[in-house]
C-alpha cells in the first residue's frame, strides 16, 4: 500500500540518522502518523538551514514544474481547438478567472494572475502529496502562515490605498442599531484579525488531518495480518475522500482570499 | 528521543515538535524561503507566459465564434433574400406569363373578329353581287318569257285561225302576267 510505502520511506530517512532503533525493531502496533510531515535535508544528514533543498523543498519545485507543464507546455499548440492538456489549463483559468470576476468584481481582475498562482500552488501542492511516498508542504503551517499572512497583509494594505480611512467602515455596520456599532465593531474587528489564522489552519489543518489518519489506518493495517484488508479499503475510501478534499481546499483557500480582496475594494457592507 | 533525527534541528533540549513536526520552528525560515521562490516562480511563468497566452487562446476562440455566428447570420439573411428574389422573380414571371396570354388571346380574338368582318363584308358583297346577278337573271327571264309568251300567244291565236292582232296579244298578255306576277 501506498501509505505504508511512505512510512517505510519516513523510516528509511530516520534510520539514516541512526534512528531505527527508536522507531520500527519492537513488535505490536507502532504507528508514527506525523513522521510524515517532518522537514528533513535531501542531500545531507544534519540541520535544516535557509537555504537546504529538503522535501519539502523537492515537492514544491515538483508543484512548480507541474505548474509550468499544465500551464506552458500544455498550451504550447495555442489551438482555436485545444489539445486535452489545454483544455485542463484553460479549465483552471476559466475556474480562477470566473471566481474572480464573480466574487471580487471586474475590477479585481488585475490581481487574478497572483490568485491564480495561489490556486495552481495549493491545488497542485495537495494533490501532489497523495501520491506514495510523497511529502505535503501545504500540511505545514510554515508555508500557509506566510500564505494567509501574505493575502491579509496585502488585502489590508490595499484596503487604506484604495478607500482611504473609509476602510474603516468595513467595522462600522451602518444597517445596524446605533447602539450596538461600537459592539459590532469590536466582534468584526477581532473577526477580521482572526481571518489569517482560519485562512491557515484551516488548510493545514485539513491536510495533515487526512495524511495522518491515512497513516494510522496504514499503521493497523501492518500490525492486523490478514485482516488487514479492512484498514486497506478504509484507506482506499478514504483516498478519495482526500482527493476532494486536496480540490476543496484549495478552492476554499482562493475564494476566500477572493472574498477578502472584495472587502477591500469595495469595504461598504 | 535522543536519536531522533529531529534533534539536529531542534537542538538540544528542545522537544515541542515531537508531537507535531509543523511546530517545529526551526524549519520555518527554509520553508518560507522555499516557499516565497516557489511562488515567485509560478507567479513570474503565469503572469508572463500561461496567462496572456491562455487568454488570448479563449479570445481567440470567442473571435472565431462570434465571427462564424456573424457570418452565418449573414449567409442565413442572403439565403433568405434570394429566396424573396426568387419568389419575386417567379411572381413576376406568372404575371409576365398570365400578361402574355391574356394579350395574345385578345390579339387571336381582334384577329378573328377582323377575319369574321372581313368574311362577313366578302360574303355579303358575294350575296348581293349574287342577288344582283339573279335579278339579271330573273329579269332576262321575265323578259324573255314575255317574248315567248307573247309568240306562243300569237302562234296560239295565229293557229287557231285567229286574226293575231299584235297589240291585243300583247296587252292580253302583259295582263295575265300583271296577273301572274
Amino acid at each position: 500500500m501506498a501509505q505504508n510505502e511512505a512510512a517505510t520511506l519516513v523510516e528509511e530517512g530516520a534510520s539514516h540518522g541512526g534512528a531505527a532503533a527508536a522507531h520500527g525493531g519492537e513488535s505490536g502496533l507502532n504507528i508514527h502518523p506525523m513522521d510524515q510531515f517532518v522537514i528533513q535535508p535531501l542531500f545531507h544528514d544534519g540541520a535544516v538551514g535557509m537555504f537546504t533543498v529538503t522535501n519539502s523543498t523537492l515537492w514544491m519545485a515538483i508543484a512548480v514544474l507541474s505548474a509550468v507543464l499544465l500551464l506552458v507546455i500544455g498550451t504550447r499548440g495555442c489551438d482555436v481547438v485545444p489539445s486535452r492538456a489545454q483544455s485542463v489549463a484553460e479549465l483552471a483559468y476559466g475556474f480562477v478567472h470566473k471566481m474572480v470576476e464573480d466574487v471580487t468584481g471586474r475590477d479585481a481582475l488585475k490581481y487574478f494572475p497572483y490568485i491564480m498562482t495561489l490556486f495552481m500552488f495549493i491545488v497542485l501542492a495537495n494533490g501532489l502529496a497523495l501520491l506514495p511516498m510523497s511529502f505535503a508542504p501545504t500540511a505545514q503551517f510554515a508555508v500557509t502562515v506566510p500564505l494567509a499572512l501574505a493575502v491579509f497583509i496585502a488585502v489590508t494594505a490595499l484596503g487604506f490605498i484604495k478607500n482611504g480611512a473609509a476602510f474603516l467602515g468595513l467595522f462600522w455596520v451602518g444597517s445596524a442599531p446605533l447602539v450596538l456599532r461600537p459592539v459590532l465593531a469590536v466582534i468584526e474587528l477581532i473577526s477580521y484579525f482572526v481571518r489569517p489564522v482560519s485562512h491557515s489552519v484551516r488548510l493545514a489543518g485539513n491536510i495533515m488531518a487526512g495524511h495522518a489518519v491515512l497513516k494510522v489506518f496504514a499503521g493497523f493495517a501492518g500490525a492486523l495480518g490478514i485482516f488487514a484488508v479492512i484498514p486497506v479499503l478504509a484507506i482506499a475510501l478514504f483516498y478519495a475522500l482526500e482527493l476532494l478534499v486536496a480540490f476543496i481546499q484549495a478552492y476554499i483557500f482562493t475564494i476566500l482570499t477572493c472574498v477578502y480582496l472584495k472587502d477591500a475594494l469595495h469595504p461598504s457592507h | 528521543m535522543a536519536t531522533d533525527p529531529r534533534q539536529s534541528v531542534l537542538g538540544e533540549g528542545e522537544t515541542a515538535a515531537n508531537g507535531m513536526p509543523q511546530l517545529d520552528f526551526g524549519t520555518y525560515p527554509n520553508q518560507i524561503f522555499w516557499l516565497v521562490v516557489a511562488l515567485g516562480a509560478i507567479y513570474l511563468i503565469l503572469s508572463r507566459v500561461a496567462l496572456p497566452r491562455i487568454g488570448a487562446v479563449l479570445a481567440e476562440r470567442q473571435g472565431t465564434i462570434t465571427n462564424d455566428i456573424a457570418a452565418a447570420e449573414e449567409l442565413k439573411l442572403k439565403a433568405s433574400e434570394a429566396g424573396r428574389t426568387y419568389e419575386k422573380a417567379l411572381a413576376d414571371a406568372r404575371a409576365e406569363a398570365h400578361r402574355i396570354a391574356e394579350e395574345n388571346k385578345a390579339e387571336m380574338q381582334a384577329e378573328l373578329a377582323r377575319a369574321m368582318e372581313k368574311a362577313d363584308a366578302r360574303i355579303a358583297e358575294q350575296q348581293a353581287e349574287s342577288e344582283q346577278r339573279i335579278a339579271e337573271i330573273r329579269e332576262n327571264a321575265m323578259a324573255n318569257v314575255e317574248e315567248v309568251a307573247r309568240d306562243t300567244a300569237q302562234a296560239l291565236v295565229e293557229a287557231m285561225g285567229g286574226n293575231a292582232d299584235e297589240g291585243r296579244v300583247n296587252r292580253a298578255v302583259d295582263a295575265r302576267m300583271e296577273e301572274r306576277a
